[in-house]
């Protein structure tokens, strides 16, 4: 039996939601027939998998420290996803973010100012908007995709952290490792719970997605984005410039993922190393989407994908997994988003239902 | 004197080896987009074409079937991104991200036994006395059949696309689906194959990486290679023989960072890592300025979704 779509004339407003849903269901069905063909009881690796890593008691507070840095990049990359601006370098701009702001750590080391820490941040949005300002300006100056140039200074900016923390920036006393001197009480993300790994940036992705959300849903630079990603020309003809919607979203994509990175560096990790990122700058395109480019969805979503994360370090270390199962995951998370989200705009019929149809 | 002739012969083989990957993958693009299909998947299937040709060139002690198995499993995940995006109407920019996202982690799975292992290269031609002959012999007639493979296949896509009916059928195809549907051609299906055909040569280029470039598995082994041939077709504005000539150029990089190495430059190695991506993007400005250009010369549907109304 062919499967025919039928549009429905209007977006349905039931699977705008129902569809991340039936997304992660299917996700789980799939999960359970990959751990079987690995070999595996698929209900104990399940429960590995998406559920032990809730039941400790630090559970909760680890989930947000990893959901953090996916919801504040995510949030900004939702509102450029929204104008069709599609900025998938934010890894990128996530590195130089964790150079800026660590960079400043290392230079002043010995300084206890309470004042260094909010320089850093400032300096990690300022090394993500820079990074991210490059795209923006070959995108409007020579119509270059932001898509590709994106992308390939994520590869440059990786290139430049190994050449910090194996070069200049390295431990005189780590023994040769490729990493920079852990940074100094004044330099590290204020604790909020003492007891757990919650830093300041989770508090900050919450505001986040607040604020986020007040620029989407109430000011006019939102407004302006939505009509510029889904209606161009009424765009054009309004006044509302591209020009404006490529630098907006690309600086504040770029400034949110510096952040990221940045507590990234000056939370969990501690110090600058080639590892500071599983990939979150490209899971929080998964996030962006799961949560339906809106950044209340984006933080359910953020937290989703974290879940991930945990889940593929338990199952690394209780059932000998290799870690890249996480993205598999995540990469089929996604195609079954992209396929369920055709029922917001089309009906699915069969065949041979639409003939009898027809004939009547 | 032969000393020279020597360097000269391995520095046009670095080149060629180097731009032969870009080139299968970039060729299989060029005909994914003509039809009006953006895969930005092809990092993602060059990967899993990459494992998917050792694995089996290592189980079973053939590379002629690790090519095989490298180009039918690019052609699979191409398979996952024609459902996706020409049945289920996806957003062709999310869906070749996603491919990318699972394909690296596909490869990594697969390729966890498989690290560290080596595989005896490619076979290479040997002529009796055209491959002896000094300079031209080794170049011409003593390359791995891939690299001629490359050729051939590019060769076979120009002329298949500007001198066959089936080739103005799918560049109709790319640069107006409704019209192409009005006459009576299957839009879907044949952006099927040229989806599928794109999957499969990614799947040959990652083969290539792995059975003749390195030959190795390691983890993201192709580094971006997949991006840089999207690129490439860019560069090329869509046109065969630029494509060739692109490819190369990015070959010539490759030696470029070998050689400044070698001519004792104090400069790290991070920075000559980067040449490649720093000269994509500086490649994309040059072209994408010319907005003329590239509008006569990228399909007109390129990553617009055909819905067959009636």
């Amino acid at each position: 039996m062919r499967i025919r779509l039928e549009p429905r004339g209007q977006r349905s407003p039931f699977w705008v939601y129902g569809s991340p849903v039936l997304a992660l269901l299917l996700t789980l069905a799939t999960a359970a027939i990959i751990f079987t063909a690995l070999g595996k009881d698929p209900v104990a690796s399940l429960y590995t998998f998406f559920v032990a890593p809730l039941t400790s008691s630090t559970a909760a507070p680890e989930l947000f420290v990893k959901a953090a840095p996916l919801v504040l990049i995510a949030v900004g990359l939702s509102l450029g996803f929204r104008a069709n601006v599609w900025n998938i370098g934010a890894e990128g701009q996530y590195t130089l973010g964790a150079l800026a702001g660590g960079g400043l750590a290392l230079a002043f080391y010995d300084s206890t100012s309470p004042l260094l820490f909010p320089a850093m941040m400032a300096a990690g949005i300022i090394g993500g908007m820079a990074w991210a300002a490059i795209p923006a300006f070959l995108r409007t100056r020579f119509n270059a995709s932001e898509i590709l140039t994106s992308l390939m200074l994520t590869y440059v900016a990786q290139q430049l952290l190994i050449y910090l923390v194996v070069g200049p920036w390295k431990d005189p006393e780590g023994y040769g490792f490729p990493q920079s001197r852990l940074f100094q009480e004044a330099a590290t993300a204020p604790n909020l719970i003492a007891g757990t790994r919650t830093h300041l940036g989770v508090l900050v992705a919450l505001i986040v997605v607040g604020l986020g959300w007040i620029v989407m849903a109430k000011s006019l630079i939102g407004f302006q984005l939505r009509v510029v990603g889904q209606a161009p020309r009424a765009a054009r003809y309004a006044g509302f410039s591209e020009r404006r919607a490529i630098w907006f979203s690309l600086l504040l994509g770029g400034g949110l993922s510096g952040l990221a990175g940045l507590f990234e560096v000056a939370g969990p990790v501690g110090q600058l190393t080639p590892q500071i990122s599983p990939g979150y700058g490209f899971t929080a395109i998964i996030v962006a989407f799961l949560g339906r480019l809106h950044p209340v969805g984006v933080l359910f979503a953020g937290l989703i994908l974290a879940l991930t994360y945990l889940g593929g370090e338990k199952a690394q270390i209780d059932l000998g997994m290799p870690n890249a199962v996480t993205f598999i995951f995540q990469g089929i998370l996604l195609f079954y988003l992209l396929a369920c989200d055709v029922l917001i705009l089309y009906r699915v019929r069969g065949a041979h239902r639409s003939i009898v149809e027809r004939a009547a | 004197m032969s000393g020279d002739i020597a360097q000269i012969v391995a520095a046009a083989l670095t080149v060629m080896t180097a731009a032969t990957p870009l080139l299968l993958a970039a060729t299989g693009e060029l005909v994914t987009e003509k039809s009006g299909v953006l895969n930005l998947g092809v990092e993602g299937m060059m990967l899993v074409g990459a494992i998917a040709g050792f694995a089996t060139a290592i189980t079973t002690g053939s590379s002629t079937l690790g090519i095989v198995a490298g180009v039918a499993a690019g052609a699979g995940m191409a398979l996952i991104f024609a459902v996706l995006t020409l049945t289920f109407l996806a957003n062709q920019v999310a869906t070749g991200l996603a491919l990318t996202i699972f394909g690296t982690g596909l490869s990594a799975l697969i390729g966890s036994g498989y690290v560290g292992i080596a595989v005896k290269p490619l076979p290479r031609l040997h002529l009796p006395v055209l491959s002896d002959l000094p300079l031209v012999g080794p170049i011409l007639f003593g390359q791995d059949v891939l690299i001629y493979a490359s050729f051939l296949l590019l060769a076979a896509v120009a002329y298949f696309l500007y001198r066959t009916h089936a080739g103005l059928v799918l560049r109709s195809i790319g640069d107006s689906h409704e019209a192409a549907h009005a006459i009576g051609y299957r839009v879907i299906g044949v952006r099927y194959l040229a989806t599928l055909f794109g999957g499969a040569m990614s799947g040959l280029g990652g083969a290539y990486m792995s059975l003749a470039y390195s030959p190795s598995w390691s983890e993201g082994m192709t580094a971006g290679r997949g991006w840089i041939a999207l690129a490439l077709v860019v560069f090329a504005t869509w046109r065969p023989a630029r494509l060739l000539a692109g490819a190369y150029l990015f070959g010539g990089i490759n030696i470029l960072q070998l050689y400044i190495q070698a001519w004792g430059w104090e400069i790290p190695s991070q920075f000559l890592t980067m040449l490649p991506y720093l000269a994509t993007v500086l490649v994309l400005v040059l072209i994408s300025r010319d907005q003329t250009r590239i509008r006569l010369n990228a399909p007109a549907c390129l990553g617009k979704p055909f819905y067959a109304a009636g």
